[in-house]
Order: C-alpha cells, then sequence, then structure tokens
C-alpha cells in the first residue's frame, strides 16, 4: 500500500476560497459534490464522455471527473452555481429553461457551462460553431434541437446586456 | 470510480521531476493533462503507486518559432495550438489539435503527454510524422533529441527511460510551397478516429510533387509511413490517376484490425479515401489556398 498521505487543495469555487484535505485519488468531481458540497455538478458516465461533470478551471471547460483535485490546487473554478447572481438567473440559465433546452435536467450542468465558453469566444455562434463547441456535452432527453435554440436565445439576449 | 490509492508529488522543475522519478521507482508515473492516465487509472487498467505532477513545472508550456523551428512545449495543451499563429502557419497542426476529443479534452490533454502515451489511436503521432519532427527529452545525463520516427517503438511504448521526460518538441517549418493536411474520421466528438491520414507535399511549377510524406493513424501498432504511396507521388504531377495510384498504395500499407469501431476492411478502405483527399486538400494548400479540413464524424 503506497503511502496515501493526504493533501491540502485550496482553490477559489465561484469566486470563494475554499479548501479540504482530501486522498490524492479523489476527483475533482468528487471534491466539489463531497468536500465542498457543491453537487450543482453531476457525475454522469465517469468515464470523461458525457460531460455533465464539465465545470470551468482557469478560464477553461474541463471535465471534472477526469482530473485529481491535488492538480486543480490554486486554480479559479467556476460551478453551475456560480452562474446566477442575488436570486436571479443567468440569462444562458433563462435561455434554457425559456426555449426547454432540458428536459430531465442531468447533462445541464455540463451544457450551461460550455455555453458559457462558447459565447465568450463567438458572441453570435454559427450552427457549426455551437456543434463544435457542445460535442464535449451528451444529452440523451432532448435531441439537442432546443438547445441550440436556447444557446442562440442567450447569445442574442447577453449581446443586448 | 476510484483509482486504486497511490501516493502525489508535485514537481517544480524538471530536475525534481526526474530526482522524484528515480526515488519513487518503476511503479511512479509521471501526470500532466491526465486525460489518457486518469480514465485508465480509475478503469485500473494502470496503478500506478506514485503520481507525479508536471503541471506546475513552469518552462514547458510555450509555443515559439526560433530560426527555422517550431519549439512546442511537452505541456501546450492541444487547444492551445488550435488557437495559436504555429497553428495558422502549419494548418496540418490545426487540423490535428482542433479536432482531437472535444473542447474539454481538448483544454487539458497536453501535446508531450500524447505522444509519450503512443497510443496507437492517438493523433499527434501521425501528424507530425508527416513532419520533420524531433522529440527532446531530459533525465539524469541531461538532455537528448530524438527523431519522431525513432521515438515511438511499439503500441505504448516509446523509447523514454523510465527516469526521462518529454519537454518539447521540435517542428522543423515547411518550405514554401509546401502544404499538408490532417483527416481523421470519428464515430463522434470523444472517441478516437477509426483511422486518419497525414500529408504534406511540396509542389514545384503549380502541380509537380517534388516531396511527399504519408502517414497512417490509427491502423497499426503504430503511425505507418506509406513509403510506396509518397513514391508513387515524387517527381509525378497531383493529377488524378497518380493520386489514385497512391492511395492505392497507402491501403496495402494499411494493418488494421477488426474491433468496435470498424472491421480491417472498411478501415483499409476508409484509410485509402481519407488519404485520396488529404493529397487534395495538401495541394491546394501548398499553392497558397486556404482550405478547412480536419477530423470528421459519421452522419456530417
Amino acid at each position: 500500500m503506497p503511502d496515501v498521505k493526504k493533501v491540502l487543495v485550496r482553490v477559489r469555487v465561484n469566486g470563494e476560497a475554499r479548501e479540504a484535505e482530501v486522498e490524492p485519488r479523489t476527483l475533482l468531481v468528487e471534491f466539489l459534490r463531497e468536500h465542498l458540497n457543491l453537487t450543482g455538478t453531476h457525475v454522469g458516465c465517469d468515464t470523461s464522455y458525457c460531460g455533465a461533470c464539465t465545470v470551468i478551471l482557469n478560464g477553461r471547460t474541463v471535465k471534472s471527473c477526469t482530473l485529481f483535485a491535488p492538480m486543480a490546487d490554486g486554480g479559479e473554478i467556476t460551478t453551475v452555481e456560480g452562474l446566477s447572481k442575488d436570486g436571479k438567473l443567468h440569462p444562458i440559465q433563462e435561455a434554457f429553461a425559456e426555449c426547454h433546452g432540458l428536459q430531465c435536467g442531468y447533462c445541464t450542468p455540463g451544457l450551461l457551462l460550455s455555453t458559457l465558453q462558447l459565447l465568450k469566444k463567438y458572441s453570435r455562434p454559427t450552427d457549426g460553431q455551437i456543434r463544435k463547441g457542445i460535442a464535449g456535452n451528451t444529452c440523451r432527453c432532448t435531441g439537442y434541437q432546443n438547445i441550440f435554440k436556447s444557446i442562440r436565445m442567450a447569445a442574442a439576449e447577453m449581446e443586448k446586456r | 470510480m476510484y483509482a486504486a490509492p497511490f501516493s502525489y508529488h508535485r514537481a517544480a522543475s524538471l530536475q525534481e521531476a526526474v530526482k522524484l522519478l528515480q526515488e519513487l521507482g518503476e511503479d511512479a508515473r509521471l501526470i500532466a493533462g491526465g486525460q489518457s492516465l486518469i480514465p485508465l487509472m480509475k478503469m485500473r487498467m494502470a496503478r500506478p503507486t506514485a503520481l507525479i505532477d508536471i503541471n506546475f513545472v513552469s518552462e514547458l508550456g510555450d509555443i515559439r518559432t526560433p530560426k527555422g523551428e517550431l519549439h512546442i512545449g511537452a505541456l501546450v495543451r492541444h487547444a492551445d495550438l488550435e488557437h495559436s499563429a504555429a497553428g495558422a502557419t502549419i494548418p496540418l497542426l490545426h487540423d490535428c489539435a482542433a479536432g482531437i476529443a472535444d473542447v474539454q479534452v481538448r483544454n487539458q490533454g497536453t501535446i508531450g503527454g500524447s505522444l509519450a502515451e503512443a497510443d496507437p489511436s492517438g493523433d499527434w503521432g501521425t501528424a507530425l510524422l508527416a513532419l520533420d519532427t524531433s522529440v527532446i527529452c531530459f533525465g539524469p545525463g541531461g538532455q537528448r533529441t530524438v527523431p519522431l520516427e525513432d521515438f515511438i517503438k511499439d503500441a505504448y511504448t516509446t523509447v523514454l527511460a523510465h527516469d526521462e521526460i518529454v519537454t518539447a518538441l521540435h517542428v522543423k517549418l515547411p518550405l514554401k510551397g509546401s502544404g499538408g493536411a490532417h483527416l481523421a474520421f470519428k464515430r463522434c466528438a470523444p472517441v478516437y478516429p477509426t483511422a486518419s491520414a497525414s500529408v504534406q507535399v511540396t509542389i514545384e511549377d503549380g502541380s509537380m510533387c517534388k516531396d511527399a510524406r504519408i502517414i497512417l493513424g490509427c491502423v497499426g501498432l503504430t503511425a505507418i509511413r506509406a513509403k510506396e504511396a509518397e513514391a508513387a507521388l515524387r517527381g509525378k504531377t497531383l493529377e488524378e490517376k497518380n493520386i489514385r495510384t497512391a492511395a492505392d498504395a497507402a491501403r496495402a500499407a494499411a494493418d488494421p484490425q477488426s474491433d468496435m469501431r470498424g472491421s480491417a476492411d472498411y478501415k483499409r478502405i476508409l484509410v485509402g479515401a481519407l488519404v485520396k483527399r488529404a493529397i487534395g486538400i495538401a495541394a491546394r494548400r501548398a499553392r497558397g489556398e486556404s482550405v478547412e479540413a480536419g477530423h470528421e464524424y459519421a452522419g456530417r
């Protein structure tokens, strides 16, 4: 048995400094859910395929099921809990609700964050750019049509503000 | 899923990483992006007892162009290359970088890790072989430079010693009149390609092929250099008939295995079609045309 001494992981999550001592094999998604009690980030396939666990780490989306928590030490993380401000939904969340961009909602936290990164890159993405931007997020309910609608609506709304 | 327990060590420098590899022994492994290693560890197909994290080594993440050469640090993420000026200068690099897996994996996975992993389905081992690429390695004896064709020995096997680290890749900038393309066919975004082809051609007088490099991916235990396909183009005009001969030779050079991505016969046909298309795109780019290309998905 190797020496599995716990490691202190310090991060900023949604603007707040958080830390916990964890076993090195703790995945970032487990760190967020089980150690920081931020259960908005979902574990979907747990094999780096579906993207339900997507969070933003240092300005880039990553699959938090495919990162050991100590690798994110010192990082700045945005989870789905960080999207709404003062009890008001983020325009991307509003658009997904408005356009029925979700049914069961399991994939939604990841899709919202992938959309946020996509719209930072392209304020008015083409369908091709949307397709490529959310290629790492699987939804088994919607058939994606309403997700595309939601992203287009969010883009238009965010441009106005 | 939980990986088997391991101890975690963070290296602050290359020297420290090498020292840790020596101290911790054969069951220790380096971790960079982790996009191959972590899934393997979660499935318990890899059980290192110690991980040495090199993500915090600062000197490994840059892309620069010292004279005539492109320097790509081992920790450069696929997404860094996708959005780099180097990707714009050498379109083949952009084709490859922009199509690996999906956004999230490209944001995290590294080019050095991909080569050191030497997965037969990996993209970089195929793409970079179409260019003149050297792998810079650092170990207890200092630095050595290994041509990429000598670096990957077999599936998942490189010439790296246990206490050696890939620090960078050096790619010779293609000459004027040279163009390339990396095409890969995937069933969906997050998976490895079913087959891929990387082609770099140098053209004289509009359509005379002065030189050609044709590499096949995912159809053998390592990337395959299709030398007979190259010979079918060298010194000839890039017309339909010669391109077809080259594609046939590429098909013959492929050594695919049947698996869940397709039968061996299917992959052989596919890789020939990719070669044919890649030669066409490479030739247009060699003439200065701007052409979009890269990974293609089934059903699109």
